[in-house]
C-alpha cells in the first residue's frame, strides 16, 4: 500500500432526462415532470449525502427527419424554477443547473443564479453550456445568431461579465440598521460596467452578494476550446469519460492545463457522467444490464441512431439486418436537430467503415451494433463490485467522482443510496455526514473573494 | 354560484409583496426584519401569512434594475431598501411550502425571452399543481435597458405595450404547444409522445419570431393566470388583449369607473368579451385600530423617510372596518377584487389577514375556506381548451 492518502469521492445525481438511457417503458418508471418525482430523487440523493443534484437542459425539442423525436422521454421543467422549488424540500444538497450562454443575457442569468444561491443558502451551481445552433435559436428573439467558432468566446465573456456582476457587491454593503436608517453602507453597491465584443452593458446589479459569493461553475463540452474554458475558470467539469484509460487521459490533460492559468490541481473537479446497473451478484447485474440495453436501444432507436451518422433516412432498413452498404451523406448534418451527440461523429465515412468492419467481424445486426457501440453502462455489478470500481477509478486519477445518471425516474437512485454508498463510507472514501452547508463546502472549494473591481471609468467607445 | 341580492358576490383579494412594504421607511418598522429580505424564510413566512387569510394570490414585485427614488436613473441613497431577489424564482421557492394560495411573480416583457418565461411560469404551476400566474410589466427606463445593451431607450409607450402583448401571446401559445394528453408512453409502438399533439407555434411579430413547441409540458391550469397593471390607454390595451386580471389604481370611485369603462371598451374591440376579465382596484393600505392611529403611523413613517409618501392618492389609511366599507363601495365601479399593497408588510399584512378578512367575512363578502385548489378555480375561471387541439369527434347531428 502506498502512503498516498485516500482521495475522497464526490458523488452527484443527474435527474434522468430526455435521452435514450432513460427507460420510460419500465413499469417502475414514473413521471419526469411531476414535482413529486423531483422530491423523491433529490431526497434520495440528500439521504445518501451526495454533493449535488444535476439538471441538463435543452432549449428545443429534438427533431429528426423533420419530425419531433418521439422515441425517448420528451419534455422537462424549467431549470431555474425547478431548482428553486427543490431548495424548499432539501437542506444540504447542491443544486446544479445547466444554463446556456448563447440564448441568455448575463444580467438576467447572474440575477437568477445569485437569487438561487440566496434561496438555497449557498447551494447553487451553473453548468455553462454553449450550444449555438440556429435550430435552437429559432425559439429566441434574435434567432440563430452565433457562428460555431464564437460559442466559447461568447461563453467566456458571458461568464466574465456574470462574475463582474456577482462581484459588484462584496457582501459588506447591507447594514439594515433601522435605528440609524442606514440600509446600505455603500451608496454605490452593485455598480458595474462591461465593454466587450459580445456585451456592452453598465449599471447597477440588483442582487446582493449571495452565500457562496458566486455559484459554483461547471463546464460540459469536450472540444479543445471547451477544455481551455474549463481550465481557465470552471470549478468542475461534467465529463464524458468514465473508463480507466480514457478517464485518466482526460483527467491528466485538463488538470495539466491548470497551472498555465495560475490554478492548482484541486481547484477543478473532474466528474464524468456515469450509469450503473446493480444486482445481488455480478452475474445478475450483467443480465439486468443486458436487458436494460435492449430497452434503451429498440430497433427503431437503433435506426434513428444510425441516421445520425449516415445523415439520411434509413427507415427502410431492418434493425435486425446488416448495416447499410450506402455511404453516409457528408456535409452538414440535417437529419437530426437539437442533438449534441451528432457532433461526436466528425468523420462519418470513417465511422461507417469502422462499424461495418465491427459488424462483419462479430456478425452484428444494426441493433446489436448500436448496442455495442453506444454508451454502455459505466458500472455493472454487485454493490461491492461497483463500490470497488468507483473507488479504484477515483484513486487512479481517472476522475474525482461521478455524476450518476440512473435509467429510471424517480427511483433509480434508491438502491445505489442504500447499498453502494454505505460500502464507500466503510472504505473511508465518502462522507457519512455533510461537513458543511454549502455546495462549495461539499466540493472543498473556497468562497471566492470578490475581484477588486476598480470603479469603472467612463470608457469612451469608438 | 348563486348569490342573493342581499349578499353580493364575494370579493377577490390579493396582496402585492415588495421588500418590507410599499412605504420607503417600512423596513425601519418593528418586526420588519430588513436583514432577512434576501432569505427564503422571509418570503415563505409572508406567503403563509397570506394563505392563513385565504387570499386569492400574492404578487411578487420585481424589476431589472436596482430600486431608485428617481424615475430616470439610479440613485445613491443609503436609507432605502436596495436589492431584491428574482420574483419568478422566489415564487417557485415558496410553491412547495403553500397549498392553496396563488403565486404571481412580476415579469418584465421588455427585456426577457418569452420562451424562457413560458417554461419558467409553467414549472411553478406544475410544482404547485395549478397555482401560478404572472404579472406582466414593461420597462422604458434607459438605465434598465443599459443592463442588457440590446437596445436604447426611450421607447414609446404604445410600442412597449404592444411588444408585451406579443410577449404574452407567445407565452400563451407555448403553454398550449403541448396538448394535455401528448404524453402517451405507448410501449407497443415505442412512442413516448404523440407528436401530432405537439405543435410548432410559429409566431411572427415585430419583436419576436418563435417556433416552439415549449420544452415543458402544458401546465396544470392549461393557461396560468396573466395579470397586468393599468395606467393609461396603452396599458389598457394590453389588459384588454392579454390578461385575465387587470389592476386599476384610482383615487376614487369615479376614477375607477372611468378606467373600468376604458378597459371594457378596449376589450370589446378585441372581440374577447366572452372571456371573463377581472378588474381589481389597486390600493396601498395602512391599517390600524382607527383612522387617527393609522394617520399618525403614516405621519411617523413619512417623517422617517423625510418626505410624504406619494402614492398618487391611492393610499388608504384607516381601520379594517373602514377599508371594508371602501372596498364594498368601490366595487360598484365594476371591480371584482382588490390588489392591496401593505404599506408596512410586518404590520399591514397581518392586519389584512387577521382583521380585514374577518370583517369582510362577517359581511358575507369573503370566503371562509378555499373553495378550489387552482388559482383559476379561486378566480372562477374555466380551464381553457387548448387552441391547437382538434375538437374531439362529435357524433353526427
Ligand atoms: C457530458 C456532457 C453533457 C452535456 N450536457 C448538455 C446539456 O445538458 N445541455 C446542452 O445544451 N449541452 C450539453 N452538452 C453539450 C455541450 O455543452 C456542448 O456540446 C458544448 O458546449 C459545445 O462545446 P464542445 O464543442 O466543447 O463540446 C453536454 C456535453 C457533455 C460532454
Amino acid at each position: 500500500m502506498s502512503s498516498k492518502p485516500l482521495k475522497q469521492i464526490h458523488l452527484a445525481a443527474h435527474f434522468p432526462g430526455v435521452n435514450n438511457t432513460t427507460v420510460w417503458s419500465d413499469p417502475a418508471a414514473g413521471s419526469h415532470i411531476d414535482f413529486d418525482s423531483f422530491i423523491h430523487f433529490a431526497r434520495t440523493a440528500e439521504r445518501a449525502k451526495f454533493d449535488f443534484l444535476f439538471l441538463a437542459e435543452g432549449l428545443r425539442l429534438r427533431e429528426q427527419g423533420g419530425e419531433i423525436y418521439d422515441l425517448d422521454v420528451v419534455g422537462r421543467p424549467d431549470t431555474f424554477t425547478v431548482l428553486a422549488a427543490l431548495a424548499a424540500v432539501t437542506d444540504r444538497l447542491g443544486l446544479t443547473g445547466t444554463i446556456n450562454s448563447t440564448f441568455n443575457e448575463p444580467y438576467e442569468v447572474a440575477r437568477q443564479f445569485a437569487t438561487l444561491d440566496h434561496l438555497s443558502e449557498g447551494r447553487a451551481a451553473w453548468n455553462v453550456v454553449t450550444s449555438w445552433d440556429a435550430f435552437t435559436g429559432e425559439n429566441f428573439r434574435r434567432g440563430g445568431f452565433l457562428p460555431r467558432e464564437d460559442r466559447y468566446s461568447r461563453a467566456q465573456e458571458f461568464l466574465a461579465t456574470a462574475t463582474e456582476l456577482f462581484d459588484s457587491w462584496d457582501g459588506s454593503e447591507i447594514a439594515a440598521d433601522a435605528g440609524s436608517g442606514t440600509f446600505l453602507r455603500n451608496a454605490r453597491a452593485g455598480v458595474f460596467a462591461h465593454r466587450g465584443r459580445h456585451f456592452d452593458i453598465e449599471g447597477r446589479f440588483n442582487v446582493p452578494r449571495s452565500p457562496q459569493g458566486r455559484p459554483v461553475i461547471f463546464q460540459a463540452g469536450d472540444s479543445e476550446e471547451g477544455r481551455e474554458f474549463a481550465a481557465a475558470g470552471a470549478d468542475a467539469i461534467f465529463g464524458r469519460y468514465g473508463t480507466l484509460d480514457a478517464g485518466r487521459e482526460f483527467y491528466a490533460d485538463v488538470k495539466g492545463r491548470l497551472a498555465r492559468h495560475g490554478r492548482t490541481h484541486d481547484q477543478l473537479k473532474i466528474l464524468p457522467a456515469a450509469t450503473f446497473v446493480l444486482g445481488d451478484t455480478d452475474a445478475e447485474a450483467r443480465e439486468i444490464a443486458h436487458e436494460v440495453r435492449r430497452l434503451q436501444v429498440s430497433g427503431q432507436t437503433a435506426i434513428k441512431f444510425l441516421e445520425h451518422v449516415w445523415n439520411r433516412d434509413l427507415s427502410a432498413y431492418d434493425p435486425d439486418g446488416p448495416l447499410p452498404e450506402t455511404d453516409p451523406l457528408v456535409g452538414e448534418n440535417t437529419i437530426a436537430l437539437g442533438r449534441a451527440s451528432v457532433r461526436q461523429f466528425r468523420d462519418p465515412l470513417a465511422t461507417a467503415r469502422q462499424w461495418r468492419e465491427l459488424a462483419r467481424a462479430k456478425n452484428l445486426s444494426i441493433r446489436e451494433l448500436v448496442i455495442a457501440t453506444t454508451a454502455d453502462q459505466t458500472f455493472v455489478g454487485s454493490a461491492a463490485t461497483i463500490a470497488g470500481s468507483i473507488d479504484a477509478l477515483v484513486q487512479a486519477d481517472a476522475a474525482d467522482g461521478f455524476i450518476l445518471v440512473p435509467h429510471i425516474t424517480p427511483g433509480g437512485l434508491d438502491a445505489f443510496a442504500d447499498s453502494v454508498v454505505p460500502l464507500l463510507q466503510e472504505r473511508g472514501v465518502f462522507r457519512t455526514e455533510y461537513e458543511g452547508t454549502t455546495l462549495r463546502d461539499h466540493l472543498g472549494l473556497a468562497v471566492p473573494a470578490p475581484a477588486s473591481t476598480p470603479a469603472p471609468a467612463p470608457a469612451p467607445v469608438s | 354560484m348563486s348569490v342573493s341580492s342581499s349578499s353580493p358576490a364575494p370579493l377577490h383579494l390579493a396582496v402585492a409583496l415588495d421588500g418590507a412594504g410599499r412605504h420607503p421607511a417600512a423596513w425601519r418598522e418593528p418586526g420588519a426584519r430588513p436583514a432577512e429580505l434576501f432569505t427564503a424564510r422571509y418570503w415563505a413566512g409572508l406567503a403563509s401569512e397570506a394563505e392563513t387569510g385565504l387570499l386569492d394570490f400574492i404578487t411578487f414585485e420585481d424589476g431589472l434594475a436596482l430600486q431608485s427614488s428617481s424615475p430616470t436613473g439610479s440613485d445613491e441613497r443609503t436609507d432605502r431598501v436596495r436589492g431584491r431577489l428574482d420574483a419568478v424564482l422566489t415564487a417557485a421557492r415558496v410553491a412547495p411550502l403553500t397549498r392553496r394560495i396563488g403565486l404571481v411573480p412580476a415579469v418584465t416583457a421588455t427585456h426577457t425571452e418569452p420562451f424562457h418565461i413560458s417554461k419558467a411560469i409553467a414549472t411553478p404551476d406544475h410544482v404547485s399543481r395549478g397555482r401560478a400566474g404572472l404579472r406582466i410589466q414593461v420597462s422604458g427606463l434607459a438605465h434598465e435597458a443599459s443592463h442588457f445593451g440590446r437596445r436604447t431607450a426611450p421607447f414609446a409607450d404604445g410600442e412597449l405595450y404592444a411588444e408585451a402583448a406579443d410577449h404574452v401571446e407567445v407565452v400563451r401559445r407555448l403553454w398550449d404547444s403541448w396538448e394535455d394528453d401528448a404524453e402517451i408512453r405507448n410501449v407497443a409502438t415505442g412512442r413516448f409522445v404523440d407528436r401530432e399533439k405537439l405543435h410548432h407555434i410559429d409566431f411572427e411579430g415585430r419583436h419576436f419570431s418563435v417556433r416552439g413547441p415549449s420544452i415543458t409540458p402544458r401546465p396544470p391550469q392549461g393557461q396560468p393566470v396573466v395579470s397586468a397593471s393599468g395606467a393609461g390607454e396603452a396599458s389598457y390595451a394590453l389588459i384588454a388583449r392579454s390578461a385575465e386580471v387587470g389592476y386599476v389604481a384610482a383615487h376614487d370611485g369615479d376614477g375607477a369607473r372611468a378606467a373600468v369603462a376604458a378597459i371594457r371598451r378596449a376589450r370589446e374591440a378585441t372581440g374577447a368579451t366572452a372571456e371573463p376579465l377581472h378588474l381589481f382596484g389597486e390600493l396601498t393600505v395602512f391599517l390600524d385600530a382607527d383612522a387617527p392611529a393609522a394617520a399618525a403611523r403614516l405621519e411617523r413613517l413619512d417623517a422617517l423617510a423625510g418626505l410624504p409618501h406619494g402614492d398618487g392618492g391611492t393610499a388608504f389609511t384607516g381601520s379594517p372596518g373602514q377599508l371594508a366599507d371602501l372596498l364594498l363601495e368601490r366595487r360598484a365601479a365594476g371591480l371584482s377584487g382588490f390588489l392591496l399593497r401593505p404599506g408596512v408588510i410586518a404590520h399591514d399584512l397581518p392586519a389584512i389577514t387577521r382583521s380585514l378578512v374577518p370583517e369582510l367575512q362577517r359581511r358575507g363578502a369573503f370566503r371562509h375556506a378555499y373553495e378550489a385548489d387552482t388559482l383559476r378555480g379561486l378566480l372562477g375561471l374555466e380551464r381553457p381548451a387548448n387552441r391547437y387541439a382538434r375538437p374531439a369527434a362529435r357524433p353526427a347531428a
